[in-house]
């Protein structure tokens, strides 16, 4: 679809072939693991924050992949590193080293962490 | 007097492969480890897409055995080359000096106590795709009371690099679909659920089995892995998955749940390998000459196979196979000896 720039709101659609993704690069070159995803929601399911939280790392996964970094990042803050998903994933994904890197990456700021 | 040809694996793809081998006018030796022959199929009640009966496609190929030299209970002691000839000894202390090998061998079903979070051997509400059979076979469902809501799980050992079976089992996506309409058959008021990751419907009519689970069973599929399953104080147990549509995490409490256990390569294979030197792949399966032109021959001269031997295979693949196989023998056989 064309976008004239007449719209009152935002296009909803995913436009992944304009997603240009340098981070992603990055972020593949120091976690190869990362595509091995088939997203079977494993980590979700056992994650500790995510019955509570947003935390799903399947969504961080697929989101970073499309371009997504705003609505992704602050899903991770939610996690405590406690490894469950790491137990569970069928793919044996580093997922604790993986959220990790993504924290390098896009930059996952400790000070911003800390909200009273 | 004519030439013996050694089959070894009594399942569906030995034995028909041993029927053509002998219609071609080959004695052939087949060798089977467990008491019985029929494999895996033996032990079937009813087989996708259509629901014909296991023992239905078994038995014309059980009375049809004249001609063929079969043992069961025994294995193979040691195989060696001996110029151009293989010198097979058996458990029995027979032995046969051949040209052709047929290896047959087929799967082995994983051990579901391998994936310790489902809790296999330690809940008793949680059963095997294999278990289910026995209970459709026999009629003698295991005595759980209650039992209003059942789950299966889809992909156990299957597409698991921690399990050490990265490959996907093929049969079990359709299998469970069909365990699931049967339960609804016998069963109309149950609740019904399938935890998949992916529904590969891959056959003919597969995915007309899967519409009617949908349509006419109402049976309810979740797409997510189960990550782990617990047990209440009743015996009940509670399955978590992440409904990976919806993006949440589900909590579930099911009266029964079944493992759709997946195909592992044969515990026999790396013996086998090393007897004969022939290669299995990084997945533990023989590895044929070609996936695509030449399936049934192997790397070594007068080696074949068939069947679930060198992957995951559906029944009518597998007796396709045997078929391909002996007409490969057949064809190895007629080619003058190297002088």
């Amino acid at each position: 679809m064309i976008d004239f720039g007449y719209g009152l709101t935002p296009s909803a659609t995913l436009r992944i072939e304009n997603v240009k993704n340098p981070r992603f690069m990055e972020l593949h070159a120091l976690e190869p693991d990362v595509v091995k995803c088939i997203a079977c929601g494993s980590c979700a399911a056992s994650c500790s924050a995510g019955c509570f939280t947003e935390m799903n790392l399947r969504r961080v996964i697929l989101s970073l992949q499309r371009g997504r970094e705003k609505e992704t990042l602050p899903m991770l803050r939610h996690c405590m590193l406690c490894g469950k998903c790491q137990l569970v994933c069928p793919r044996g994904i580093n997922t604790r080293h993986l959220i990790l890197s993504i924290g390098k990456v896009y930059g996952l700021d400790k000070k911003e962490e800390v909200q009273p | 007097m004519s030439q013996n040809v050694v089959v070894i694996g009594g399942g569906p793809a030995g034995i028909e492969a041993s029927r053509k081998l002998r219609d071609l006018g080959y004695t052939p030796i087949l060798i089977e480890k467990e008491p019985v022959l029929g494999g895996h199929l033996a032990r079937w009640d009813r087989l996708f897409p259509d629901g014909v009966e296991a023992r239905a496609v078994l038995r014309p190929m059980l009375e049809d055995l004249d001609g063929i030299k079969y043992f069961t209970d025994t294995e193979i002691a040691s195989i060696n080359r001996l110029k151009d000839t293989w010198v097979v000894k058996l458990s029995n202390g027979l032995s046969a000096q051949v040209r052709a090998i047929l290896l047959t061998t087929g799967f082995d079903l994983f051990k579901a106590e391998k994936k310790e979070e489902y809790g296999y051997g330690i809940y008793e509400r949680v059963i095997t795709n294999a278990e289910l059979e026995d209970w459709f076979k026999s009629g003698a469902a295991p005595q759980f009371d209650k039992v209003h809501t059942i789950g299966f799980v889809h992909c156990v050992g299957s597409r698991d690099e921690k399990a050490g079976n990265r490959q996907c089992s093929k049969v079990c996506c359709v299998t469970a679909v069909k365990q699931a309409c049967e339960f609804k058959e016998k069963y109309p008021d149950l609740t019904v659920y399938c935890f998949y990751m992916d529904l590969r419907m891959f056959g003919r009519k597969y995915e007309d089995l899967y519409l009617k689970a949908q349509k006419e069973h109402g049976v309810r599929f979740v797409r997510g892995r189960v990550s782990e399953v617990s047990e209440d104080i009743d015996g009940h147990l509670f399955v978590k998955a992440e409904d990976t549509l919806f993006g949440k995490p589900l909590k579930i409490k099911m009266d029964m749940l079944v493992l759709m256990c997946g195909m592992a390569p044969a515990a026999s294979t790396p013996a086998l390998a090393r007897m004969m030197s022939l290669s299995a792949g990084e997945d533990g399966f023989f590895l044929p000459q070609s996936l695509v032109s030449s399936p049934c021959t192997s790397s070594r001269e007068g080696v074949f196979f068939a069947g679930s031997a060198t992957g995951p295979k559906t029944i009518p693949e597998t007796l396709g196979e045997a078929a391909n196989a002996a007409l490969a023998i057949d064809r190895y056989l007629k080619t003058p000896e190297k002088a």
